[in-house]
């Protein structure tokens, strides 16, 4: 699947959906967006991940790039990881940089 | 052109085949990102020039050779910044050329592609395992790492050196057999999954055999006796000091070997469990001239490796090659390569691997100030590692005692395995041996001031049999690794309690299992840092094999269902470390005093026999007590009597008399759960008077 991402802003916070594969040619583009979101100064940064199916390297950088972007106070969602794209947040350790959850309330 | 708004005053400065270049930083070595670019520095003191070769990743042919511009080379280093790189898929290395005579030293060959001595990962074996393309010339290249892990407020832990309990453990074999149940088996994810369970243990310290990038393939061939595929499997051979091994992390296969690796070290260290590495810096994984040219014996042959004076390979770790370790450069590499993972990767302190190496003059004699480990002992970065050093090579020298140590080294103490193993087993001649190491082996430490700590106790390490193997087989039975049983040491000091190997036999099996939990008990009371090889707490075997160095299989891994099927012996362990952590007076920095240091008119320790105060120090005496005292961690009085029967008929020992009361703690005599009482559920002795101790068994009696 081809990589896809939209970026959707409110006052409060700044809704990102990531779809196909984050991979070292995804990853620019990724990276623009989240430097377009931390514009709006935003509280709360929120990444919808359920069809994202791969994460690379170059993917998880940018992540760590949208954290320390971001600054410490703010708080990061990462909603609906499964599978590989799990896997490598759990295992590379960024899922304790971030809230891990299965569906986001508003 | 690239972007320079940013940095005005960092910017290309010449051009070759469409990339943009500057003159490079001499320092540091290796590759670095910049803002920008790559800075690429490498070093050669003979070479006559350098090429820098790139490639996209995993592309067979480079992608373009940049010779080093005259003008970019400071005195031997060359050095270049390369602007507008895709730093995830780059991979590189560099062509040296200059003179072949061996005789001489040197063996450039500008045909081969050089892998990057400081390279931060290491592409061309990330899935372990998986056959590589034989036909590849430049099989392992350099690539980059970015450092942005978020360590949150983690640093490595310090913990004092007395209070450590080292676990060895191999990171493939840990988790590799089925019955590990984790989701990435034989990788660091795989050990995240195993936490709990070393937490559990009681150990607080896990020493990893080499993580170090190494090639599983390196000489691997099939099994004469079996047909199976016999690997380089712990590792003992290094390719690249600076990249964590990608065939031992699950996302090795995306680059993120470093990431994984971090984050098993952060999780480790929330568990109150330091890291600490086993290093390879005797040898590379070049072998002797007959060897493939991987990276040294290309970049600067004859500064990298100790070589005869015909220019043949000096051979002093039994692996083909010596590398030149108190050269001042090769002392520069050890010594960044050391920084570089405790301050990158947290680590906690580094075991090196026949250390004794290390103090070799560049012609092979042993120096008396050798430089490199004074270097380490003193450096800042390292100030608060553990070293460790294992105090031999295969040349020879044996430094047991003796290793330079500038009031920071430890030592692996063989002479601590030796005896204890043949106490146990019921050699002559051995009470008094038996008292030093006990006390922390003061005739090896005490007379330069080094302390119990600079002796790390082990009756096991991954070299030998392991603790069920050490009662279970006379000889060692290597048939597996098809060097017809010629490989690994003769002189195991082992005894198969009547049967060689396994049986059913359930006397013998009972026998056996007295056997571990009385050698464990002199391991855990004796002062020193303990250390226990991986499995030995669960009854692991290896039927035999005592040099299984090449296997990828069962041999090797760890099952899982030992957990249960000797659930007794690791409850015993497990409350055993309870119990060392329980007493301090067993974990003393300092030697104890024969005269004083004890509660009231006690010495610290004293010695006894089957009557108090009366040790047989005889020939024959194959009987020994100690009497610890003292005060707790509450400033009570404590008593610790601690005796072992390693004669094949029972005793009665007769007990010095204490102003408190006999409680029984341990004893190996007795079949479970009687063996061992928890700390705090001792208990009270009927017969204040004396105890009688089975044959080859153990008891630690308290006094409260």
């Amino acid at each position: 699947m081809a990589f896809e991402v939209a970026l959707e802003t409110t006052p409060e916070t700044a809704k990102i959906t990531l779809k196909g594969e984050l991979d070292a040619a995804s990853a620019p583009r990724f990276k623009e967006i989240i430097e377009k979101a931390a514009v709006s100064s935003p509280a709360r940064l929120v990444l919808f991940v359920n069809d994202l199916t791969f994460l690379a390297s170059a993917g998880l950088r940018v992540l760590i790039f949208a954290k320390q972007k971001m600054g410490a106070g703010v708080q990061i969602y990462v909603i609906g990881s499964q599978g590989p794209v799990r896997g490598t947040l759990e295992m590379s350790g960024f899922h304790h940089s971030v809230y891990l959850q299965d569906s986001y309330g508003d | 052109m690239p972007d320079t708004s940013s940095r005005i005053d960092y910017y290309p400065t010449h051009e070759y085949q469409g990339f943009h270049l500057r003159p490079g930083h001499p320092y540091p070595f290796g590759a670095t990102i910049l803002s920008g670019g790559v800075n690429f520095s490498v070093f050669s003191s003979h070479a006559t020039s350098c090429t820098l070769v790139l490639f996209d990743k995993g592309e067979p042919l480079p992608r373009v050779e940049i010779p080093f511009p005259d003008s970019f080379r400071i005195g031997n280093v060359w050095c270049m910044v390369v602007f507008d790189l895709d730093c995830e898929s780059v991979e590189y290395g560099y062509r040296m050329d200059g003179p072949f005579e061996p005789a001489e030293g040197h063996r450039f060959d500008p045909t081969k592609i050089l892998l990057d001595p400081y390279a931060k990962t290491v592409s061309g074996r990330e899935i372990w395992g998986q056959d590589p393309d034989w036909q590849q010339p430049f099989p392992h290249r350099g690539r980059l790492v970015f450092e942005d892990f978020d360590w949150e407020d983690d640093r490595p832990l310090e913990r004092p050196m007395e209070e450590l309990v080292i676990y060895e453990m191999h990171v493939r074999s840990f988790t590799r057999h089925p019955s590990a149940l984790v989701k990435h088996p034989g990788t660091f994810a795989g050990l995240l999954e195993k936490i709990p369970y070393l937490k559990e243990l009681g150990i607080n310290c896990i020493e990893m055999m080499p993580v170090y990038e190494f090639d599983e393939f390196e000489n691997s061939r099939k099994s004469p006796t079996t047909g199976e595929t016999l690997y380089n499997y712990w590792g003992y051979s290094t390719v690249g000091f600076f990249s964590p091994k990608a065939g031992y992390a699950a996302t090795g296969r995306w680059g993120m070997q470093v990431d994984e690796l971090k984050n098993v070290v952060k999780e480790i260290h929330k568990a109150g469990i330091e890291v600490i590495l086993d290093v390879v810096f005797n040898h590379t994984a070049e072998g002797n001239e007959h060897g493939p040219t991987i990276s040294f014996r290309g970049l600067d042959n004859k500064t990298y490796y100790m070589l005869t004076p015909e220019g043949y390979y000096f051979n002093f770790s039994g692996c083909g090659n010596t590398l030149n370790c108190n050269h001042p450069i090769v002392r520069s590499i050890v010594l960044d390569c050391l920084r570089y993972w405790a301050a990158e990767f947290h680590i906690d302190g580094f075991r090196f691997d026949l250390a004794a190496i290390l103090g070799r003059d560049p012609w092979g004699a042993p120096l008396p100030n050798p430089p490199l480990l004074e270097s380490l002992a003193f450096d800042p970065v390292l100030a608060k590692c553990k070293l460790i050093a294992e105090a031999w090579d295969a040349g020879g020298l044996y430094q047991v005692g003796t290793f330079p140590a500038y009031g920071r080294w430890a030592e692996w103490n063989g002479k601590y395995r030796d005896d204890v193993r043949r106490f146990v087993k019921g050699d002559p001649g051995l009470a008094g041996a038996l008292a030093t190491r006990l006390q922390g082996s003061p005739d090896l430490y005490g007379w330069n001031g080094r302390g119990p700590t600079a002796s790390i106790n082990f009756l096991t390490c991954h070299d030998g049999f392991t603790l069920l193997d050490l009662f279970s087989y006379n000889e060692k039975h290597n048939e597996k690794n098809g060097e017809e049983n010629r490989d690994g040491a003769n002189d195991n000091h082992s005894w198969n309690c009547g049967r060689e190997g396994a049986t059913e036999d359930p006397p013998v099996q009972a026998l056996r299992r007295q056997m571990i939990k009385t050698a464990l008990s002199i391991l855990l009371t004796s002062r020193g840092v303990p250390m226990l090889w991986m499995g030995d707490e669960m009854g692991r075997t290896q039927e035999g094999n005592n040099n299984a160095y090449c296997l990828d299989d069962p041999t090797n891994w760890l099952d899982w269902n030992l957990t249960e099927q000797n659930r007794d012996l690791l409850r015993f362990v497990q409350l055993l470390l309870r119990h060392r952590k329980a007493h301090p007076l067993l974990r003393s920095k300092k030697h104890p005093c024969f005269h004083r240091g004890g509660f009231e008119e006690y010495p610290e320790i004293s010695f006894h026999g089957q009557a108090p105060w009366q040790p047989d120090w005889s020939e024959e005496s194959r009987r020994l007590a100690c009497l610890w005292s003292g005060r707790d961690r509450q400033d009570a009085p404590a008593f610790l009597y601690f005796a072992v029967n390693a004669h094949w008929e029972g005793a009665w020992f007769a007990l010095p008399r204490i102003p408190r009361c006999w409680h029984v703690a341990i004893n190996t005599g007795m079949p479970a759960p009687e063996d061992i009482f928890a700390p705090g559920e001792e208990v009270l002795l009927s017969d204040q008077s004396g105890v009688f101790l089975s044959p080859r068994s153990a008891m630690f009696i308290i006094g409260k």
